[in-house]
């Protein structure tokens, strides 16, 4: 009963408020409800940004064997204040032959989409801000603005590392937004439907009452799932893909001519967009808002949800603390040659399994897919290969 | 409510793909341009028809207008000439225009208030686009991996 009463805890609230108003008309009840969820959101996923923007220089000073910040609060954790303050009163440097409108519009369009994503997850049960029938697609249609607003930067700053980066950041987001999006085809083709909140029911029951019915505990999702993570890196400019904005190449790409707030909001756009990559994840393959196993549910399910967001948000730190800068051509050859016949892979694979029925069978065989197809594509990707002095196809 | 929403994307998309025609810098008329993209996208959304709408913003904003964006930064450059009244342009615009006037005009108008029909979900659209609409799909299928690979030839000018 009570574990009930907290699992719907903020409805209930939402709920409450709401009552306020029950003489008001139809629209005003809606539009009263929309601003509820929006401030919920913004509430929510702006402290979650404070929080791990400080936890990840704590993290990163940890791998890399220093302290991290700790001169602000207890343990440096008010060093976001800090920071959102310095930035608020820094200098807003716009450079004097940049398109001033594009230069100003470039940050907003770049958080706008960013926010509107995170819109159609399911945080717990009933707690999808806005639940529409193609939640998934929704999420990739507004995605895809961000490509613009990194041109507008680049454009806008009218600067030649600007242009650079933008081009480099647009490239890779274009061609990785392909295994991105094939990656999803296997789980909606199995739970028939597009929308978040169906694709996190497929995923309630357990396998023998103890393994829960994720689809990462399947090879075609546990393979979708790796798949989707490292498009997921590059969507969000994170490394080792975040050429665009290279230091010791492009200055910092689309962003070099950016200071103070504006700045400060491509960073949050960055968060963001990491946030809505993780959160999407959590809920096509590492099963939403459920418990991990039966007895275990009586923990609230938003708990859950952030539990594992902030699992895969320290995998994205992880992985920048221990992988150096991959290459242009490289990110590019691995999107084309290996990303996506991978991904074409999954999706055989999961018809595979749909139709041997869901059980052990059906999982060899398509485990076997995907080994073939691995093993076929890394022969022949490695068989040209040969030591020999190195070329350069772009510098000469 | 729904006439007031009407009238404001309406003021909205118009604005856009005004300022889209007449802005002279080709950037912010591209970028005006992708504004009157979603502008219809919200048409779509206000009708009913979700789908059409989301394949709208991710079509148009994604793709079409970042390939607009791209192939005026690799072509030309921007120049301070004055533009010129261009006849032959003029010519097709008036063709076009009425053109669409005609086929609006001819079109037969359903009397008296719409019947209510149950609004599509992505579901039906999918299963339509497998069976009975499942050649036109694969030939669409066809034609744009050609078109891939044929871009890929065209800008490969290196030695194998």
């Amino acid at each position: 009963m009570s574990g009930r009463f907290l699992d719907q805890i903020f409805i209930s609230t939402k709920q409450l408020l709401l009552s306020f108003f029950s003489g008001a008309p139809n629209w005003v009840l809606q539009l009263i409800s929309s601003l509820i969820n929006i401030a919920a959101l913004l509430g929510v996923f702006l402290s979650l940004f404070a929080l791990i923007s400080v936890l990840e220089r704590k993290i990163l000073g940890r791998i890399q064997n220093r302290y991290g910040p700790n001169r602000v609060g207890p343990f440096g954790l008010f060093q976001p204040v800090a920071d959102g303050i310095k930035m608020l009163i820094k200098e807003d440097i716009v450079p004097l032959r940049a398109d001033k409108v594009v230069h100003f519009l470039a940050p907003i369009m770049m958080v706008v989409p960013a926010i509107l994503a995170l819109g159609v997850i399911p945080y717990g049960r009933n707690m999808t801000a806005f639940s529409i029938d193609g939640g998934i697609l929704f999420f990739f249609a507004v995605g895809s603005a961000t490509e613009l607003a990194v041109f507008m930067a680049g454009w806008g700053s009218n600067n030649k590392f600007s242009m650079l980066g933008a081009m480099r950041a647009i490239a890779q987001m274009v061609s990785y937004e392909l295994p991105l999006i094939v990656t999803i085809l296997p789980v909606v083709m199995i739970v028939g439907s597009l929308s978040p909140d169906a694709i996190v029911a497929a995923q309630g029951a357990y396998w023998h009452g103890i393994v829960p019915r994720w689809f990462v505990f399947t090879p075609w999702g546990a393979t979708a799932f790796i798949l989707f993570f490292v498009s997921g890196l590059v969507e969000s400019n994170r490394t080792p893909f975040d050429v665009p904005e290279g230091e010791s190449e492009i200055v910092a790409g689309h962003m070099t001519e950016y200071s103070g707030f504006k700045y400060a909001t491509f960073f949050m756009a960055e968060y963001f967009g990491m946030f809505a990559i993780s959160g999407l994840a959590v809920t096509l393959f590492l099963g939403g808002w459920q418990a991990p196993f039966g007895f275990l549910q009586w923990i609230p399910s938003y708990a859950w949800f952030f539990a594992k967001l902030c699992l895969l948000l320290f995998v994205f730190i992880w992985i920048r603390g221990t992988l150096p800068r991959t290459r242009v051509d490289q990110v590019m050859n691995f999107a084309w040659k290996f990303m996506l016949p991978m991904a074409f892979a999954c999706i055989i694979a999961a018809a595979v399994w749909h139709y041997q029925g869901h059980g052990l069978r059906g999982w060899l065989w398509s485990a076997a897919v995907i080994a073939a197809v691995y093993f076929a594509l890394s022969y022949f990707l490695e068989s040209r290969k040969r030591f020999a002095p190195r070329t350069y196809r772009f510098a000469e | 409510m729904s006439t007031v929403a009407f009238f404001a994307i309406a003021i909205f998309t118009l604005a856009a793909a005004l300022a889209a025609a007449s802005f002279s810098k080709l950037i912010h008329a591209a970028l005006c341009l992708a504004l009157a993209f979603i502008g219809i996208a919200a048409f779509y959304f206000s009708l009913g028809a979700e789908f059409v709408g989301l394949a709208q913003v991710f079509i148009y904003v994604g793709a079409v207008a970042v390939l607009i964006v791209f192939t005026i930064l690799l072509t030309r450059r921007e120049s301070d000439a004055p533009v010129q009244f261009k006849w032959s342009g003029a010519v097709v615009a008036l063709a076009v225009f009425a053109g669409l006037i005609w086929a609006i005009f001819k079109s037969p108008l359903p009397g008296g208030a719409a019947p209510a029909v149950a609004p599509l979900t992505v579901k039906q659209i999918g299963e339509s686009l497998m069976t009975s609409y499942v050649w036109p799909l694969q030939c669409v299928g066809l034609l744009l991996t050609g078109a891939l690979i044929g871009a890929v030839v065209l800008v490969m000018d290196e030695k194998p």
